[in-house]
């Protein structure tokens, strides 16, 4: 694994016509990093992720990823760099599987070019790290959620980058899915793979990330190692609610409890 | 199907008005193959028969290609140049130039005039459609019916300021390939073959952007420059099919359903066998506008596909409302 900033961001300023979400963010990822971001609702988590991975338009302030300026590459040479999964999917209805996370290796073939073998089986292995191998001769519209969900997942992992960016994807996973998911993402973190992950479940997040980012009103409010920060303190205050933090009872990693309002 | 295709073309020189035996067609094919004297037959055939049925094929070609590009681009099930309105700004264009009488000194006006014309009432109907909130089916269907219904006046009002023949509004409104031969093929295919070529590069492209604009620029689509190609390209196959035809609807819009019911949604297959499908059907409208009324009149071809393609297009309506 080599050094260095996977992810450098300075001076970000992002938003939507006129709105500006993200203000002046300064964030730096290493490479082999397994990240969360966290925070309330209308923090601006979906909006950083949206701006790293190159979909938003007007941003002030420089991203670079794996030393390279995201504004000044291409939608491929970007999508070289890092993959993503959204928080939600289009309706894909005819579509079939195999075709789908095919699709996650177009950065890598030639214009006008086909999708070689190696191609297929880098699509054939993503499908069996994420179990959805026996789907790939199913219409998209006929999975159910979860299901839907791995197969996005498998795309993104066939892109095979060093960046993987997640939006909420466990959001619509059943609670062995969801472990299923994040020991995928751990695995694969081992092998190189950075990560940076927007996450609503806290203890989820505290359970397999060592590095949490706390975005309130579109700024860092914390950042640290999970051990670290994620206190009864720090979560109070960013969630405006009380919230005790405990040791898991096995693993020891702090585990966040809600408390009903005095 | 590419076999169907090629029978096609071959069956449909046994209709015309003038009486032929196969012997007579078949030694006609044979002569032009061989170099020989001109007989009534082979001069029927060959210049009347063949370049009406290539071209009636061409036609329909490039109608289902770009009406399956525009239904992936905007995904929109009901969309085609028909209803859109961008066959009716391509006739409308290449209407105003033939009253004006404008030339282009060196070039082929007409075609060129008919890109423009659907090129303007493309911008049009998406403006429209997005001043009404974006493109869902409803607006971008009532915005093509707004476009065409307006430009449709214009080609009206143009021919009758111009004093000429109801049959030649008729020509333009809904299409015919009445006298029109191998000119007309070659007037059409430096806009089909460009942009059939610019359609087929894009179609992996085409069957990323299902995935929505986002999603498409995450796993590397350029998605802007992608869009302006497709829509250039199929404006180009719509521009190629007016300016020889006029305004020939429904088939850019049962073709490809046909097809994707058939085949599947992946592009570079729906697109080749759109263009094979919507080749057949129009040439066998064609045929049967010109063989099923007496004495040698001839109905419209584009009667001959609204009196089909309408029904169809109620069923996808109808379909699309229960999913």
């Amino acid at each position: 694994m080599t050094m260095g900033k996977m992810v450098h961001v300075e001076g970000l300023c992002a938003g939507y016509d006129g709105q500006q979400v993200l203000h002046d963010l300064t964030l730096n990822v290493s490479r082999g990093e397994f990240m969360a971001i966290l925070g309330p609702n209308g923090s601006g988590k979906t909006t950083l992720l949206r701006a790293l991975s190159g979909v938003l338009s007007s941003v002030k302030g420089s991203i670079h990823i794996a030393d390279q300026d995201t504004c000044r590459l291409s939608a491929r040479g970007r999508a070289r760099l890092c993959a993503t999964v959204a928080q939600k999917n289009p309706d894909l209805s005819a579509l079939q599987v195999l075709s789908l996370v095919l699709m996650g290796r177009y950065p890598h073939i030639a214009f006008l070019g086909g999708y070689s073998d190696a191609d297929h089986d880098c699509a054939r292995r993503a499908m069996q790290e994420t179990s959805s191998l026996h789907l790939r001769s199913r219409h998209a519209g006929t999975l159910s959620g979860g299901e839907l969900q791995r197969v996005i997942m498998a795309k993104a992992l066939a892109q095979d980058t060093e960046l993987l960016l997640l939006d909420e994807a466990a959001s619509n996973l059943d609670v062995a899915r969801t472990v299923d998911l994040y020991e995928l993402l751990r695995a694969r973190n081992l092998n190189g793979l950075t990560i940076l992950t927007v996450a609503h479940d806290l203890n989820l997040a505290a359970l397999y990330c060592r590095r949490l980012v706390f975005l309130k009103g579109g700024r860092i409010v914390a950042d640290g190692p999970t051990q670290e920060i994620f206190t009864s303190h720090l979560l109070s205050d960013i969630y405006e609610t009380p919230i005790a933090v405990v040791p898991h009872p096995i693993t020891g990693a702090p585990q966040a409890h809600l408390l009903p309002r005095a | 199907m590419a076999a169907a295709a090629l029978l096609s073309i071959y069956v449909a020189l046994f209709f015309g008005s003038y009486p032929l035996t196969a012997g007579a067609i078949h030694e006609a094919l044979a002569s032009w193959f061989h170099g020989g004297a001109d007989t009534q037959a082979m001069v029927i055939v060959r210049d009347i028969r063949l370049g009406r049925v290539l071209l009636s094929f061409l036609t329909g070609s490039a109608l289902a290609v770009s009406g399956a590009v525009f239904q992936g681009l905007l995904r929109n099930p009901l969309a085609d140049p028909f209803t859109l309105g961008i066959s009716s700004g391509a006739a409308c264009a290449a209407a105003l130039a033939l009253a004006l009488g404008w030339t282009l000194p060196g070039l082929s006006t007409l075609p060129l005039v008919a890109l423009t014309g659907a090129f303007a009432a493309m911008f049009m109907v998406l403006a429209l459609s997005r001043l009404a909130g974006g493109f869902s089916r409803e607006n971008l269907v009532l915005a093509g019916i707004v476009v065409s219904t307006f430009l449709g006046a214009i080609i009206a009002l143009i021919k009758s300021l111009n004093e000429e023949s109801v049959s030649a509004i008729v020509f333009w409104i809904l299409g015919s390939f009445q006298g029109r031969g191998f000119e007309h093929v070659q007037l059409m295919l430096p806009y089909l073959v460009p942009g059939m070529a610019l359609v087929l590069g894009f179609a992996r492209e085409l069957d990323i952007l299902a995935l929505g604009a986002e999603q498409a620029v995450q796993v590397g689509v350029a998605v802007a420059r992608v869009r302006i190609a497709l829509l250039i390209g199929a404006g180009m196959l719509t521009a190629a099919a007016v300016c020889v035809s006029g305004i020939i609807g429904f088939v850019g819009l049962v073709v490809p359903h046909l097809v994707r019911m058939l085949m599947g949604p992946e592009s570079r297959p729906m697109l080749l066998f759109s263009a094979l499908g919507g080749g057949v059907l129009l040439l066998w409208s064609d045929v049967m506008a010109r063989t099923i009324l007496h004495h040698g009149a001839e109905l419209p071809v584009g009667v001959v596909t609204a009196l089909f393609g309408a029904p169809f297009f109620c069923l996808i309506m109808a379909r699309g409302r229960r999913t």
